[in-house]
């Protein structure tokens, strides 16, 4: 027996070296392909930037005709419709996960869990489908009357704007809200379950309620756990294409702030566009990829960061 | 609980879609004259090969029939086609990644040289009509003058009882609708033709010149597609919008009668969009513009989309069966275009790309 195992733990040196090269080829590859991909979107980019310069992301004008490539109103539409999803989905997430760890009781949590994630894995252009036949119709009337109850407050007047579409800046960020729920809310979660029972009961033992506990003990000790959930989603809804592009309204130079007007977004022209586009054109959507790729590389960098702090404070508390 | 019901019913409804535009093109195929089935080359029936083409989604539909008519004749040719647009069969014949491209458009000259396969052959298969359909209760028939259609697309007309718009139809009773435009989300051959049409026939009026896209005014609808742009005008009173004339019909839309070169309104059939094609001038290498073409009969809104292989082909079972596949296309494939609502090619051009056959040189 001692031979045996002495012989296994021979063969494992063996597969221990096979072991190591393999994930260390794989770890390679993640950073070979990351890089390969910014090499080749900013080589392709590079004909556009030339002709335009900074200009790309300064300029309106979106033109095939006049080869006038300016970003401005799609990286506009991109960042509006994310926010605009970020706030109307983080209550909700919030909310949603709070009453699932905290208040729902036993029998209702499991099943609970269960839609959301299954909400999770719904493909985003059956969204975007039930966005444009549904949604963008029926809320057009709700824009209206929402539109007529605030036209007399200053700016809130302004984004809930005059003359609305049904196909908008602001459907198109309730559709994102409603594809980044999920998301958000699975892993606030997991996070907020990660508060130690002790801290709870210690809040609970000193006569707190439900809602001073949470406040008290829950939410501070997931803080940065929870911005880290939203940023990801920010980078989820900044990404999407194909719902964005069916309900966003494709309309050019639009950088205002109402909400209820047509835009564009970055992924949503490039998809647009991509098949007839020539030459220029096709840099100039190459050069939307890589700003697109670059926010969303900031938005999951920082991401991380604020995990990485959290973690390390949630350990100190803890401790 | 709610959203697996309403994911559910979606589901439901884009496979009832699917299924129900499956069946016009089966019915389509069904069509497929019997002389298809005998063989009609001169050539050897061709040995097993398999074709690749992509492109122009313009005549996706007529190369779907067509090659299920073709391959069921030639049962060793497989021929695979996908769409993805005019620019993408362009790039990916140049890039010799198909054996095939389908092309609304011809390569531009100073792309020529890129191309790692040497000369090409531009072989026309089908005409087409772009229509200018409107959703307006109470006008049963409507006229349009270029000018006129370049205004309501630019917003200068935004009523539909608008003098310039009662000048083109005098004794209809117009009522005072908004005007609502729809036009195409996406860049399209279809948005090319039609911009093409009004920076030809109403250049001192249209000023957002021409191309796969253009720039829209704001205050216009957009659309997915020929299908998005027709369900807008379906779905919305006072709507005006380019489409397809398949579309345009599939959705059972009211389309206008457009004044032409010869200064004649003509309503957009697959005839008149053949007649475009008799009265155009074609250069040697059958490159030609089906828009604002001259005569009576002419639709002036049409467009053409061309098969593009290169001269030159180097396998001899692909080069057998591409030749046969084309001269399938030019002769019984166009029996199969009038169920499809394209135009066949008139005969001049027809016979012109058959003796064009001849320059496909084969190893």
């Amino acid at each position: 027996m001692a031979k045996d195992a002495l012989e296994l733990q021979g063969t494992g040196g063996g597969a221990d070296q096979a072991f190591r090269w393999g994930v260390r080829a794989a770890a390679a590859m993640v950073l070979v392909v990351l890089a390969m991909v910014a090499l080749s979107m900013t080589s392709r980019s590079g004909d556009v930037l030339g002709v335009m310069g900074l200009d790309f992301f300064g300029s309106r004008r979106w033109s095939e005709a006049d080869e006038l490539y300016g970003a401005l109103p799609f990286l506009w539409g991109t960042l509006y419709t994310a926010v605009i999803a970020i706030v109307l989905a983080v209550p909700v997430s919030l909310g949603v996960a709070l009453f699932v760890t905290q208040v729902a009781p036993p029998w209702l949590k499991k099943p609970m869990i269960y839609v959301l994630d299954l909400l999770a894995v719904v493909p985003s252009v059956v969204f975007g489908l039930w966005g444009v036949m549904v949604l963008s119709g029926e809320l057009r009337e709700v824009y209206l009357v929402m539109h007529r109850a605030v036209d007399w407050i200053p700016v809130l007047g302004d984004i809930l704007g005059p003359s609305p579409q049904g196909r908008s800046f602001m459907t198109a960020g309730v559709i994102l809200a409603i594809m980044i729920t999920p998301i958000i809310t699975s892993l606030s979660r997991e996070v907020i379950e990660t508060t130690p029972p002790g801290d709870k009961e210690a809040a609970l033992a000193l006569g707190a309620t439900r809602w001073e506990m949470i406040r008290a003990s829950v939410l501070p000790h997931s803080k940065g756990g929870l911005v880290a959930a939203v940023m990801l989603g920010l980078g989820r809804a900044m990404g999407e294409t194909i719902a964005a592009a069916l309900v966003i309204g494709s309309a050019l130079g639009q950088t205002g702030i109402n909400a209820f007007a047509s835009g564009n977004s970055m992924p949503a022209v490039i998809a647009n566009e991509w098949g007839e586009a020539n030459d220029l054109h096709k840099s100039a959507l190459v050069a939307l990829a890589m700003t697109l790729f670059l926010l969303t590389i900031v938005i999951n960098l920082s991401a991380s960061a604020i995990v990485r702090r959290s973690m390390v404070r949630g350990r100190g508390a803890s401790t | 609980m709610t959203p697996l019901v309403r994911n559910s019913l979606l589901i439901g409804a884009v496979a009832l879609t699917t299924m129900a535009s499956c069946k016009k093109k089966e019915e389509a195929g069904k069509t497929d004259p019997a002389g298809s089935a005998a063989p009609t080359t001169a050539e050897a029936s061709p040995s097993a090969a398999t074709l690749n083409g992509s492109g122009s989604t313009f005549m996706k539909a007529f190369q779907e029939v067509a090659i299920e008519g073709f391959t069921k004749a030639n049962t060793g040719v497989k021929i695979n086609y996908g769409g993805g647009g005019s620019g993408k069969g362009r790039q990916d014949l140049s890039d010799q990644v198909v054996d095939f491209a389908g092309s609304d458009s011809p390569f531009k000259d100073a792309d020529l040289a890129k191309n790692k396969g040497g000369d090409l052959l531009y072989f026309p298969v089908v005409l087409g009509a772009v229509t200018v359909s409107y959703n307006v209760e109470g006008v049963s028939k409507l006229q349009l003058a270029p000018e006129t259609i370049a205004k309501i697309f630019q917003r200068d007309i935004k009523k539909w009882d608008d003098a310039a718009i009662a000048a083109d139809n005098p004794g209809v009773k117009l009522p005072a609708t908004e005007i609502v435009v729809a036009r195409r989300a996406d860049g399209s051959g279809t948005t090319d033709i039609f911009t093409k049409f009004l920076n030809g026939a109403a250049p001192s009026v249209w000023k957002l010149k021409s191309g796969s896209t253009v720039e829209w005014p704001a205050d216009t609808q957009a659309g997915q597609g020929n299908s998005g742009v027709a369900q807008v005008v379906k779905s919305t009173p006072g709507a005006i919008g380019y489409v397809d004339l398949s579309d345009a019909k599939a959705t059972a839309l009211s389309y206008a009668w457009i004044k032409n070169a010869s200064g004649a309104y003509v309503e957009p059939t697959t005839a008149s969009a053949s007649a475009a094609g008799d009265g155009i001038e074609v250069k040697d290498n059958l490159v030609f513009s089906a828009v604002n073409a001259k005569g009576d009969a002419a639709y002036p809104i049409s467009g053409q989309s061309w098969v593009i292989v290169y001269t030159k082909q180097t396998d001899k079972a692909k080069g057998e069966a591409l030749k046969a596949y084309l001269r399938y296309m030019l002769t019984d494939g166009q029996g199969l275009l009038a169920e499809l609502d394209f135009a066949p090619l008139p005969k001049s051009l027809q016979d012109k790309a058959l003796a064009q056959l001849d320059k496909l040189q084969l190893p």
